[in-house]
């Protein structure tokens, strides 16, 4: 019996889609694989300069009174404001649901594109002219926005921030924020209506199901932040008052508005990314997801829960309700270790194989205890009030941050470097990354808990020498050097493989999913046949037909699901 | 349901560590209720009765992450060391196991729930504000300084971020050392109840002192009230820790925590010194101390100018 679903239509297609190349291919192309890198690169850029911004920080606090940069605290308070909101808008996000996601997620499920290619073009184009907008905010008169990536009112209201520079920044979440709605939508879409034959939703795979809950948290948190921006330009230009006491408004109304879309923002960034990892460790380890059920549904808790504990940021307001969202928050912390232990029960006894994905993705398990632990004790209000706004919060969230979106991140670059171009990665430059990466993490952000403990709060441009913090600043610096370090490596690596290309071949991994059945880098629509899909992971069923899962009913030796034979000469393209 | 036969070490082996997990749990209990003994980790044991609540819980909480991060940290070194590839082998397919999975979704729950317990009563101890308290503080936060007035006393002490117009320190003597005292001083008895009223006339500003394991935010349009008992007279540093605008790094202050009886006297002081005078111009700032030669080029008139 043949398994594979031929899919005819695509040949004739084939023919009509030889279009523009070069630059105009860029600009024009609908194709989900040329919008995909087209944002990962616009992110990566986003990535780089809000990294040399964050150089720029520690430089300064290597001495209390502004260290060898002596910037004025105006350009500080801009440097960390652009510094998070490029790193949380406009790279952590778009990185992953509109680079990787966009790439990937079609091509998981099997679909030739996305839903709506033109709704497509149009989020990107709208995420570069709004990462546009926002770093055009450093030409403006009075310098780009300098209030913090929150923006807290009325402190960015226009008596306190008068300028072009916040209106830019404002426009440019605008912007962005519809990019990410469109980008959800589309991604909805594609994986309810888009999915080929027999793939059901529990045989989707765990980066395509962490996609598909992140587009739905989009979808409820990001209309919030808009119309709270949207809001507070009109409280900067037509006097509405809402976020200002003086004509009747209400100032805490703006934080509620605003964690109401950052509590799930901070989900945004993590489900995928942990998706991420949920692709990798199982291909490394060449064993199933343990608990691919339980990993479902823990995604789908861990969004759930989002929704109801923006307040755990507004702890120390004395306006909201402490047990409520203390609890909350705290339960968080149940799927999350549940994904945990599903990580581990993976690799339980497989073979793992530690290239660079897999390293990364060790990383990730590390920076990740370490954020979520002191996550868990930020949960708790007492605790929250004594170390609120200080710099164990900024090392916590960092952790968190690093761990998902560059940890995990880069491992998911890494991963699927080879279906995006055709080519490898060398080992040996990736390894270098990884491990002075993984160096400079602890180095940067260990000392960071410490400071916070002592009292040093978070956005402070100097500090009062006599209270010994120069010495913890210098070392979280160095760490964060550390880390510039490992990034030339990367960049090296791209390089290298570049110019001289080593081909990767379809599957290089072993993968499991169907990404690993089309050619790398994949044709115009994807796939010219695809295996039968009877588990999540058809691609590895395909080459390993004696060695599918065991189901856990029987005694240990049952075979849970029938072999699939292949018809003959019809490998798919695979070496 | 039974694990496969050849998962079922390994199975077993996760199985074993919550339960080693519980019993450390039950070793470090006695430790969160018995209070002062307790490792700081790098905390301040707190010097309010308020802090001091919130020390035990911190420790208590941090001794519960050691377990739990130093338990999953060994599951994960062991799992890359022991299972390293070795051979191209095919490893077993196993895919679920329904008691761990139940083991590991029903221990963290009561794991979080004992923390939500501890949580609760220490909140409420902190968060408590007492029918009578001794002394009540207005606090007014504004950019970039403080004001507290002492209700009902005709006090009130303004100063702008490093300077202190009213230096006051211990058993008659200024204020020291210099980097404690930065900024207003906020003067309080030690051992007594004392009420804060906290304010904010522009932006959100954050009352953060460490050693009082304590903050709160000072909000326009919002009236926090909160309760600190200063066990022991002392100068305990403080400052803004809410970005508040360009001189958010200088918004300092401090508080001053005299024996009852040297509060009296100094509460008399002033009395008499602001009917004598207005005290108005003190907002122009005696310089404080020698530490703000570190960033005291900022005089106040400029201040003003950049606001």
């Amino acid at each position: 019996m043949t398994v594979l679903a031929e899919r005819h239509a695509v040949h004739e297609h084939a023919e009509h889609h030889e279009g523009p190349t070069g630059l105009l291919k860029w600009m024009t192309s609908t194709d989900h694989k040329v919008i995909g890198m087209n944002y990962m690169y616009t992110s990566l850029v986003m990535f780089f300069l809000a990294g040399l911004m964050a150089l720029a920080i520690r430089l300064q606090l290597t001495s209390g009174t502004g260290g060898v940069l002596g910037l004025s605290n105006q350009q500080f308070d801009e440097l960390f404001t652009m510094h998070g909101s490029l790193m949380l808008y406009l790279f952590a996000g778009p990185f992953a649901f509109g680079g990787l996601a966009n790439f990937i997620v079609p091509l998981q499920v099997g679909a030739p594109d996305m839903a709506f290619p033109r709704l497509n073009a149009l989020s990107y184009w709208l995420y570069l002219s709004g990462s546009i907008t926002m770093v055009l905010g450093f030409l403006s008169a009075g310098g780009a926005a300098a209030f913090g990536w929150v923006g807290y009112a009325p402190l960015s209201e226009a008596t306190f921030s008068p300028g072009a520079g916040p209106d830019l920044w404002i426009l440019a979440i605008a912007l962005t924020g519809f990019s990410a709605i469109f980008t959800a939508v589309n991604l909805v879409t594609t994986i309810f209506y888009l999915r080929s034959p027999g793939l059901t939703m529990f045989r989707l795979p765990l980066f395509t199901w962490a996609m598909l809950v992140t587009a739905i948290l989009i979808l409820i948190a990001f209309p919030i932040l808009t119309a709270a921006m949207v809001m507070l330009f009109s409280d900067r230009h037509f006097q509405t008052h809402i976020y200002t006491v003086v004509g009747g408004g209400v100032p805490v109304l703006y934080q509620n508005l605003f964690w109401f879309f950052g509590h799930p923002e901070v989900y945004i960034l993590a489900l995928p990314y942990f998706g991420i990892v949920s692709e990798i460790i199982p291909v490394f380890s060449r064993k199933p997801m343990f608990g691919y059920k339980g990993m479902v549904f823990a995604t789908m808790a861990i969004a759930a829960l989002s929704t109801g504990v923006w307040a755990h940021h507004m702890f120390t307001t004395g306006t909201v309700l402490l047990p409520f969202f203390s609890l909350l928050s705290l339960l968080i912390a149940v799927p999350t270790g549940i994904k945990f232990f599903n990580w581990i029960g993976t690799m339980w006894r497989g073979q793992i194989s530690f290239k660079v994905p897999m390293l990364f993705c060790v990383g990730f398990l590390f920076a990740f205890l370490m954020g979520g632990l002191t996550g868990v004790m930020l949960a708790s209000p007492p605790i929250d009030f004594a170390t609120h706004d200080t710099y164990f919060v900024v090392a916590h969230f960092h952790q968190v941050l690093v761990g998902t979106a560059v940890f995990a991140g880069f491992a998911g670059f890494y991963y699927w470097y080879p279906k995006f171009t055709g080519r490898m990665l060398r080992e040996g430059l990736g390894q270098w990354h990884f491990w002075l990466m993984f160096v400079g993490f602890w180095v940067t952000f260990m000392p960071q808990y410490k400071l916070g403990l002592e009292g040093m709060p978070r956005r402070v441009a100097t500090y009062v020498p006599g209270l010994d913090w120069q010495n913890l600043n210098i070392v979280s610096t160095v760490g964060a050097f550390v880390i510039a370090i490992s990034f030339v490596f990367l960049l090296v690596n791209v390089w290298v493989s570049w110019r001289k290309p080593v081909p990767a071949g379809d599957n290089p991994w072993d993968g499991h999913t169907l990404e690993w059945f089309a050619s790398s880098p994949p044709s115009h629509h994807n796939f010219e046949r695809l295996p039968s899909v009877r588990s999540e992971r058809p691609v590895w069923d395909f080459h390993h037909p004696d060695d599918l899962v065991i189901t856990h009913s029987t005694n240990g030796n049952g075979k849970h699901r029938h072999p699939v034979t292949v018809g003959s000469g019809s490998d798919g393209g695979h070496e | 349901m039974n694990a496969p036969t050849t998962g079922s070490t390994g199975a077993a082996a996760l199985k074993r560590y919550p339960r080693r997990l519980a019993l450390a749990a039950a070793v470090a209990l006695p430790f969160v209720l018995g209070g002062c003994q307790l490792p700081t980790f790098w905390g301040y044991r707190g010097s309010t009765a308020q802090a001091h609540d919130e020390f035990r819980l911190w420790s208590g909480t941090f001794i519960a992450a050691i377990v739990v991060g130093v338990i999953t940290g060994f599951l994960i070194i062991w799992s890359i060391v022991r299972y390293r590839r070795r051979s191209d082998d095919v490893p077993r397919q196993f895919q679920y196991h329904f008691g761990l999975e139940v083991a590991y979704t029903v221990i963290p729950v009561i794991i979080v729930l004992i923390l939500f317990g501890f949580t609760v009563v220490t909140e409420n101890a902190v968060d408590d504000v007492a029918p009578h308290p001794a002394v009540s503080v207005d606090v007014n936060a504004f950019q970039w300084g403080w004001q507290f007035t002492y209700a009902g006393k005709g006090v009130s002490i303004e100063g702008e971020t490093l300077n202190d117009p009213d230096p006051v320190g211990l058993n008659g003597a200024a204020c020291a050392p210099a980097d404690h005292c930065l900024g207003p001083g906020l003067v309080v008895p030690a051992g007594k109840t004392v009420r804060i009223y906290l304010r904010s006339k522009d932006t959100i500003h954050g009352f953060y002192v460490p050693q009082f394991n304590f903050s709160r935010y000072a909000q326009p349009g919002v009236l926090n009230k909160f309760d600190l008992t200063v066990q022991h007279s002392g100068i305990y540093r403080a400052q803004c820790t809410q970005f508040c605008g360009l001189y958010h790094s200088e918004m300092f202050f401090h508080v001053v925590a005299l024996p009852p009886s040297q509060f009296q006297a100094w509460l008399s002081t002033e009395q008499s010194a602001t009917t004598a005078a207005a005290r108005s111009s003190s907002v122009s700032g005696q310089a404080a101390t020698g530490a703000t030669a570190a960033t005291g080029h900022i005089s106040t008139s400029t201040r003003k100018a950049a606001a």
